[in-house]
């Protein structure tokens, strides 16, 4: 395999909120839910994203817009061509379980929602600050939704939802990912009821086939190790929830809420 | 059991096998020079040190083609006193540690090397022959007799751990410039960089793809370049030579050794078999000596020489 992006014309567009789009383009590679791509914009930069829709050989991404790179993407038009690579990394299992449930937070919900596509009897938490940033309302009508400011769904975080739930059920598996903050307290809280966890880790990335070094968590390369890491992995990995890794290489703290 | 033995002594440094970890790849943090370590490397080398924090070049910066790969990373590092933090303790990695530093003035590398000197590194690595990154290397002229023999002086009067000069494989002249680094104190050779730059368009953007347009060659293409640049050094020099440049097989390691080189250093290799690409060389190694009817592999240093 060469690593190098393919020119793929976008096919299809579609506003998930005000802030984040989904583009859709042909891509006949096998992808594993969980599992992510370098998107390339030539002579601006790349950029990892999970994918976020398999459809036979429809793949889609949802970008939030959010910097430099994500702004510039939310300007393409269905025709236009954009660079990928991939796909990295390893993807989340689905051997065990039958009684899931899926937390996302923010536009961490987008690397979640191949898991929902192939757990349909899944329990859905979705939260976001208010109801303007929720996505996949639509795609996935049973979702619990939770709101920093209580605007839709229930008032308050994904972690006092979650908690609330395990009050009255428990499940065989919690997957997760948003905030690292947030998953590490999905997992903590998780590890008090006996579940374990699947986490989708985000970390700066750069060559995406684990040579690099870049995107460490404690000897642990979230491009090719991860992105997605079990209960008993993280148990290792004492950066996890921690530490965040700049640009520069250099380990610092991630911001305590 | 095996009676082979893969231990070597580089400068006195201690190896339990020649396999280096190559700078610039997985050397970010200590937890992953430990791992690695865990993977079978004798030594390893931490990704390149400067006196302030650089991003290094936007994505992308890593990619790979039939015979290699291509890089213009452009030393994303976190500069000295953050590395100072992250590479303290170093002796849990429990193999020797090579620090690599880089400069754009020659008073830059003695700063670098001054400020790491409380973490326990083996030895350092200049590399003046970095061909991506401005200010850097051969972009700064660090690739030329003069420039090497007064950086690596400069490095000398500040330090007493061994020093490796990494040299580029682009100059006919290679003998030349790692000479001036015997003279100026050098220790060892590290030979070579990456070759280049190159250059991969995509034809349907109609643009290079690395962000930096070019890039260093490193990987299968690379070798039989390095191959010759270690064995015309080993007739040139007296000090020991590192051998690296697409090692990834047993096979390709003992050939290195043959040319002259006293230890390998693998980086691209880690993209074709994995992390453990260490103990898979090792285990080739040992195989092919038993085979053959070597007991130690400082009898194979330099034998394809008349």
């Amino acid at each position: 395999m060469i690593e190098q992006p393919t020119m793929v014309k976008i096919c299809d567009i579609l506003e998930e909120s005000p802030g984040v789009k989904t583009f859709f383009f042909k891509g006949n590679l096998q992808f594993v839910p969980g599992q992510f791509v370098m998107v390339w914009i030539p002579t601006l930069d790349e950029k990892p994203f999970t994918i976020s829709y398999i459809q036979k050989d429809i793949v889609g991404i949802s970008v939030l817009k959010r910097g430099e790179f994500t702004q510039a993407l939310h300007k393409k038009r269905v025709g236009d061509l954009i660079g990928i690579r991939g796909p990295y990394g390893r993807g989340f299992d689905f051997q065990s379980g039958s009684n899931p449930c899926i937390v996302g937070g923010g536009i961490g919900m987008a690397s979640l929602a191949t898991v929902v596509d192939r757990l349909r009897d899944a329990t859905i938490i979705q939260g976001a600050r208010t109801a303007s940033e929720i996505i996949y309302q639509k795609r996935f009508p049973e979702m619990k939704l939770c709101t920093d400011d209580g605007s839709i769904g229930f008032k308050g975080t994904t972690i006092d939802l979650l908690k609330e739930l395990l009050k009255t059920q428990t499940f065989d598996k919690v997957y997760t990912c948003g905030p690292e903050r947030m998953m590490y307290k999905v997992v903590e809280l998780c590890k008090n009821h006996g579940i374990d966890c699947e986490v989708s880790l985000d970390r700066y990335m750069k060559c995406g086939f684990g040579v690099c070094g870049q995107c460490d968590c404690s000897g642990q390369r979230v491009c090719i190790d991860g992105p997605v890491f079990t209960t008993a992995e993280l148990s290792t990995m004492e950066d996890f929830g921690r530490i965040h890794i700049l640009k520069t290489g250099e380990r610092v703290n991630i911001h305590s809420s | 059991m095996s009676n082979v033995t893969l231990s070597v002594n580089l400068c006195n440094i201690p190896l339990a096998n020649p396999t280096i970890l190559a700078s610039g790849i997985l050397g970010t943090t200590k937890a992953l020079l430990k791992r690695v370590v865990d993977h079978g490397a004798g030594a390893v080398t931490i990704k390149s040190i400067s006196t302030e924090s650089r991003e290094g070049h936007k994505n992308p910066t890593v990619i790979t083609f039939e015979a290699g790969m291509l890089n213009a990373v452009g030393y994303s590092n976190p500069g000295v006193d953050a590395a100072v933090r992250e590479f303290s303790n170093i002796r849990d990695v429990n193999a020797p540690v090579i620090a690599s530093v880089i400069g754009t003035r020659k008073e830059d590398f003695a700063r670098v090397v001054e400020g790491l000197s409380g973490a326990k590194f083996s030895a350092i690595e200049i590399p003046l022959s970095c061909p991506h990154t401005p200010g850097f290397g051969l972009l700064a002229g660090q690739g030329t007799p003069d420039a090497t023999f007064a950086i690596t002086s400069e490095v000398r009067k500040v330090t007493k751990l061994p020093i490796f000069v990494k040299l580029s494989p682009n100059i006919p002249e290679i003998c030349t410039i790692a000479k001036a680094a015997e003279d100026a104190g050098a220790n060892a050779i590290t030979a070579v960089n990456s070759m280049g730059p190159g250059m991969i368009i995509n034809i349907d953007a109609q643009k290079p793809i690395l962000s930096f347009k070019v890039g260093g060659v490193t990987g299968d293409a690379l070798r039989p370049i390095a191959v010759r640049c270690v064995y015309d050094l080993y007739k040139a020099i007296k000090i020991p030579i590192i051998g690296v440049g697409g090692i990834s097989t047993g096979r390709h390691a003992i050939e290195m050794m043959m040319a002259g080189a006293s230890a390998v250093g693998i980086g691209t290799g880690v993209y074709y078999r994995g992390i453990d690409v260490f103990k898979k060389v090792c285990d080739e190694m040992t195989q092919w000596m038993q085979e053959n009817g070597f007991n130690n592999i400082h009898d194979i240093v330099g034998i394809a020489h008349d």
